[in-house]
């Protein structure tokens, strides 16, 4: 177990060092120079190289790449060209945003899909089954941010039991705050709900089949039993591997929701810096949404060896 | 089962024969405004009614399903165009360096969601159809080399294929002769679904100005637009999302149909 | 009386006619062997009588099993039979095992599902059952996970999962079938016992007719889903009154003769071929250790010679094959095929590869499903120079075909058209219709019924007539290379063991190893001595 680890922790660190090369790569062939871009087109040559030499872009790339990893790595992610002020402090912000609302949304739609896809699986071909999978290929077409739209019209606009958008802050209380997250994270759980409910449901069919589900019956088991003690735990694995993937589509989606709902999150931050060519703050948070995505990958690799045994002693 | 076929192929035509027309016929010009008959409800005029500048919102409609199936379309080419050939390489250099170092690249473009993509495409590029284009084409390229990869694993071990290593073919002939002709049903299934994903990327990418630029009509666009109305004229964000759901179910349930009805396990069963 | 009574049983699925009135009884203590070809109802009356039938399929008629009918008991009742009063092992141990959790809470479930004893009692019962099945404590803990083990380790699993309760009637659907010929010997002596010790009936289902007279007390035969002759074993297999009991015993035992070989002039020479698989890592920074497949192996094989190899799974003869047709380099040592390597790097040397083709095992998989028999048969006149066109081409498509008995017509139909001992034919004229020097059948006939099977051996003689053929027949099955070698090759461990004249080494064995495996080897009784002296007059 240690070993697969310790493997697994290896390649998400080349996977790292790759996505930060790609990404820097990227922003620095982006055409527009951001000292010229900030001091406008009338600027004095000798103020905008300045200005270059401030923000640190007068360096060669292989040592500002460098410098931007190292500072990374020690939590500074560099000035805000337009700001003036820490990266990092800007992301930290808005992450307490993003982040709860893509959980509260991952939470949402396994809570909802688990119990969705079990029931289905265990019904196949019924009407309840039937039933449940037209709901989830409707999920699947519904466009979240059109879903958020229509909730705001119901629940903010015409019931009126929440607020159309904004967030009310940590500080105004916990409760406060998840009650301004909840519409957006409805909206991002229900389509992927039904993406979940689809996968657990064809998952356990797909054990259903197996050889040792009729042994487990042989045993005197009864078909709701087999399903629990025998399908559910081997369901896991291809369900497991969609949650990983889920969660990074949230993040990434959340930047979506975000516009809807006016939430002060990572996405707004990207459209107000893309627009303000405030390509570190750009920078920085792409990269952030990818080390998301890479270590949730890795946690699903720790999660799959404590569901398999067979994959705990191999390599 | 062929139900959900027939459903699904008649819903995705009625939008795919909308987009057609549109290029001939459309009730009214899309881009001309009116702002005498603006935020019409739906009527016998205007069926879909009008937006906030008087302009039909039927024949927007009609046109902005040009620039979805056109961008999906194109993002699907571009995924299938890479994605296939770049799995088959995989596949018949198992465990090789090639195979290594494509499914090493496929992980990295995995850990960029496509919106990630979108941004940074648009932070170099600018924001437009064409890059929303590449982003969506991009992201699929890894999803087509996967399921190509692993689908030719598994005929790599047939016996079939020993037989035609054993005739002295070589494994680019293999590929083509053999491995490609047995993995066509798959990639006919998911490409639908990715097709069907591509809308939905497309129509959030034009939501939050990634994509098509105006005067390029986008139904992505027009949610944008009507979401400061969306309190006195609903019919502005229904009616457009209306038309991502009943194109983006046409596909998925043509999809699914399609597997089933392409499965040969099944086609034995009905035989 | 009896234990278990099946009376009149029909089963029908979606109005296709499954059985069609069967009737046998198991009496305590008892084994009763159902056997059959494929497509016979055998496994389908095994699966009625646990009542895990497919959810189409409608029964009528009467199991009986110590007097409780199963076909009108609810499914509640049926799963509290299910296990205590009956228990069930299948053909597949590799996959009849979930994955994920430990054997001993497999097996303690069977105990703690039926509410039979409390968690502690359970476990110790579950200890025991493994014991008993020759799974000691010492080595097999219950916390070890099935991929541990051993297919017949797993196969011993599965038993004590179906005996913890001590049922008292136990079915086996061909238990032994997916095991090696030594193990399938041990778990057959197990299930011998188990009945003994407990006085269990045992229903077994299997195919294979060796077993079937060494194993049973009572035999079935079956057909289409009738039965069509049963009784008990003597007398049955003494007096065999229906003609396809004589004919399924017949083909069991398929004798062919072989044409004289000519003169030896050798033709394929492998010397101290040796193959090394790397193993995974063990360490993360150690030297990965190395499995050697196949361990310096030399023989060789003359011109219109048959040579057999014979061996169990994982003996390396698979990786040989795979050496000699030079689709996998050797590590060290040779192979020549008329004096030239057979293997060439990653481009083929078409001129050696011409001069041998293969023969596989899986009918179904041997074929692309979407090409047209002409095309399928034709793959491997890639392989000539100036492949034949028009006419030319279509004569010696027609030539192959009419050899392996099919017609010329065949060749524009697809594959999925033929059954599957015509796919076998098929694949014979693929590798006849370039002429090889040397064939090679790998397990080309472990997957056919009996039936099927000799008359595809019939077939070989007849082509080694017409053709003068040299293969080399890779088998597991003992009795088939004994019918169609010369000579033949014993692998164990990636070692040729011992090598001979076929009627010598099978006569008299010299190394332990092929001594063990003729000993295992469950065989017909001589048919003509049992009808000599009947013993019941």
């Amino acid at each position: 177990m240690l070993r697969y680890s310790i493997k697994r922790l290896m390649s998400l660190a080349i996977s790292l060092a790759v996505a930060s090369l790609v990404i820097f790569l990227v922003i620095e062939v982006a055409p527009g120079d951001p000292a010229s871009y900030m001091l406008g087109i009338n600027a004095q040559p000798d103020t905008v190289a300045a200005l270059r030499a401030e923000l640190g872009l007068d360096v060669s790339r292989p040592v500002r790449y460098l410098a931007w990893v190292g500072g990374m790595l020690s939590g500074d992610f560099g000035t805000s060209y337009t700001y003036r002020t820490p990266v990092a402090g800007m992301i930290g912000d808005r992450l307490w945003v993003s982040l709860p609302l893509a959980l509260l949304a991952l939470m949402l739609s396994t809570l909802i899909a688990f119990p969705a896809g079990i029931y289905a699986a265990a019904r196949r071909g019924r009407p309840g089954d039937v039933s449940v999978m037209g709901a989830t290929q409707l999920g699947i077409a519904v466009p979240n941010f059109w879903f958020a739209m229509m909730l705001v019209l119901i629940f903010a606009v015409d019931l009126r039991w929440f607020r159309a958008g904004g967030f009310a802050g940590w500080d105004k209380g916990f409760w406060v705050a998840m009650h301004s997250l909840t519409l957006p994270a409805i909206s991002l759980a229900l389509p992927q709900a039904a993406i979940l409910t689809r996968v657990m449901r064809s998952a356990l069919l797909d054990i259903l089949g197996e050889d040792f589900m009729r042994t487990a019956r042989a045993k005197g088991l009864s078909r709701r039993q087999t399903l629990w003690r025998h399908g559910v735990r081997n369901a896991l694995i291809p369900v497991l591997t969609i949650i990983g993937l889920q969660f990074s589509f949230l993040l990434a989606g959340s930047i979506i929701i975000e516009q809807v709902f006016n939430l002060p999150g990572l996405g707004r931050l990207v459209f107000q810096s893309i627009s303000s060519r405030d390509l570190i703050v750009v920078e920085s948070v792409v990269m952030l949404l990818v080390f998301a995505v890479i270590v949730v990958n890795f946690l699903v690799d720790l999660a799959y060896a404590a569901v398999d045994p067979r994959l705990r002693a191999r390599t | 089962m062929t139900r959900s076929l027939i459903l699904g192929a008649v819903l995705s035509s009625l939008v795919v024969l909308a987009a057609l027309t549109s290029f001939v016929w459309t009730p009214y010009d899309h881009a001309a405004m009116n702002i005498p008959d603006k935020l019409q409800p739906p009527g016998a005029a205007h069926w879909f009614g009008t937006d906030h500048f008087g302009r039909d919102l039927f024949s927007m409609i009609m046109v902005g399903a040009r620039t979805s199936i056109a961008v999906a379309l194109v993002a699907v080419g571009i995924g299938m165009g890479l994605g296939v050939p770049l799995g088959l390489m995989a596949a018949a250099r198992k465990g090789g360096w090639i195979d290594e170092v494509i499914m090493r690249g496929n992980d990295l473009v995995f850990a960029f969601p496509s919106l990630v993509i979108a941004i940074l495409i648009t932070a170099v590029l600018g924001a437009g159809a064409v890059n929303a284009i590449i982003a969506i084409g991009i992201f699929n390229i890894p999803v087509f080399a996967r399921i190509t990869r692993g689908a030719a694993l598994s005929l790599w071990e047939r016996e079939f294929i020993l037989a035609a290593r054993v005739a002295g073919k070589s494994d680019a002939r293999i590929s083509a002769e053999h491995i490609l002709p047995n993995v066509t049903n798959l990639l006919i299934v998911q490409g639908t679904i990715q097709f069907s994903l591509g809308i939905l990327a497309e129509a959030g990418l034009s939501y939050v100005g990634l994509g098509a630029q105006p005067p390029t009509p986008s139904w992505g666009r027009m949610l944008a637009d009507a979401q400061t109305m969306v309190s006195f004229a609903p019919h502005l964000a229904l009616i457009p999302g209306l038309a991502i759901i009943v194109t983006v179910l046409g596909l998925n349930l043509m999809g699914d149909g399609l597997r089933d009805w392409l499965d040969p396990r099944l086609r034995v069963a009905r035989a | 009386m009896s234990l278990l009574e099946i009376t009149d049983l029909s089963m029908s699925i979606c109005g296709l006619e499954i059985l069609k009135r069967v009737s046998l009884n198991v009496g305590p203590g008892e084994i009763v062997a159902v056997t059959g070809e494929s497509g016979s109802g055998k496994s389908m009356t095994a699966l009625a009588v646990m009542q895990l039938l497919p959810d189409l399929a409608r029964c009528c008629g009467a199991v009986r099993l110590d007097g409780t009918d199963l076909l009108a008991a609810t499914e509640p009742e049926l799963c509290a039979i299910r296990g205590r009063s009956v228990g069930m092992v299948f053909q597949e141990p590799t996959t009849a095992l979930n994955p994920v959790r430990t054997i001993g809470d497999q097996v303690a479930e069977t105990v703690l599902v039926h509410g039979a004893m409390r968690p502690e009692q359970a476990r110790e019962r579950a200890r025991d059952v493994l014991d008993r099945v020759g799974l000691p404590a010492d080595r097999f803990a219950m916390s070890r996970y099935p991929h541990e083990l051993s297919g017949g380790q797993r196969q011993r699993v599965v038993i004590a999962m179906a005996i913890a309760l001590q049922p008292k009637m136990l079915i086996a659907d061909e238990p032994t079938t997916a095991l090696d010929v030594t193990t399938q010997a041990q778990i057959l002596d197990l299930l011998k016992g188990l009945v003994a010790d407990y006085g269990m009936g045992l229903l077994m289902i299997t195919h294979d007719l060796a077993v079937v007279a060494d194993m049973a007390d009572r035999i079935v035969v079956m057909r289409n889903g009738e039965v069509v002759e049963s009784g008990a074993t003597r007398d049955l297999l003494a007096g065999m009154r229906h003609p396809y009991t004589r004919m399924l015993f017949e083909a069991s035992d398929h004798q062919v003769a072989l044409p004289e070989p000519p003169a030896p002039q050798p033709l394929l020479q492998v010397r101290g071929a040796v193959r090394d698989y790397r193993l995974p890592r063990t360490k993360l920074f150690a030297d990965p250790g190395h499995f050697r497949a196949v361990d310096d192996v030399s023989f060789a094989l003359n011109r219109g010679e048959r040579l057999g190899l014979v061996g169990e799974s994982g003996c390396g003869k698979s990786t040989l094959t795979r050496a000699i047709l030079g689709l996998e380099p050797v590590q060290s040592g040779q192979i020549l095929l008329d004096g030239e390597p057979v293997f060439s790097g990653r481009r083929p040397n078409l001129s050696v590869r011409r001069k041998m083709q293969v023969v596989f095992q899986d009918p179904f998989g041997s074929f692309n499903p979407r090409h047209r028999v002409d095309r399928l048969i034709t793959e491997p006149f890639h392989l000539l120079d100036t492949p034949p066109k028009g006419a030319a081409r279509r004569d010696a498509i027609a030539a192959a075909l009419s050899a392996v008995g099919l017609k010329p017509g065949d060749a524009t139909r697809y594959i999925h058209e033929f059954s599957g001992g015509q796919r076998q034919r098929i694949a014979i004229a693929r590798a006849l219709i370039v002429r090889p020097e040397l064939i090679l059948f790998d397990e080309a006939v472990s997957a056919l019924d009996v039936s099927v099977r000799a008359r595809i051996l019939d077939l070989l003689a007849e082509l080694c007539r017409t053709y003068d053929l040299t293969y080399l027949f890779i088998s597991h099955d003992l009795s088939v290379v004994r019918s169609v070698t010369d000579r033949v090759l014993v692998m164990q461990a990636g070692r040729i063991v011992e090598q001979g004249e076929t009627r010598a080494v099978f006569d008299a064995p010299k190394h332990p190893y092929t001594r063990s495996l003729i000993a295992a080897a469950p065989r017909l009784p001589d048919l003509a001595s049992l009808r000599r002296t009947p013993d019941h007059v």
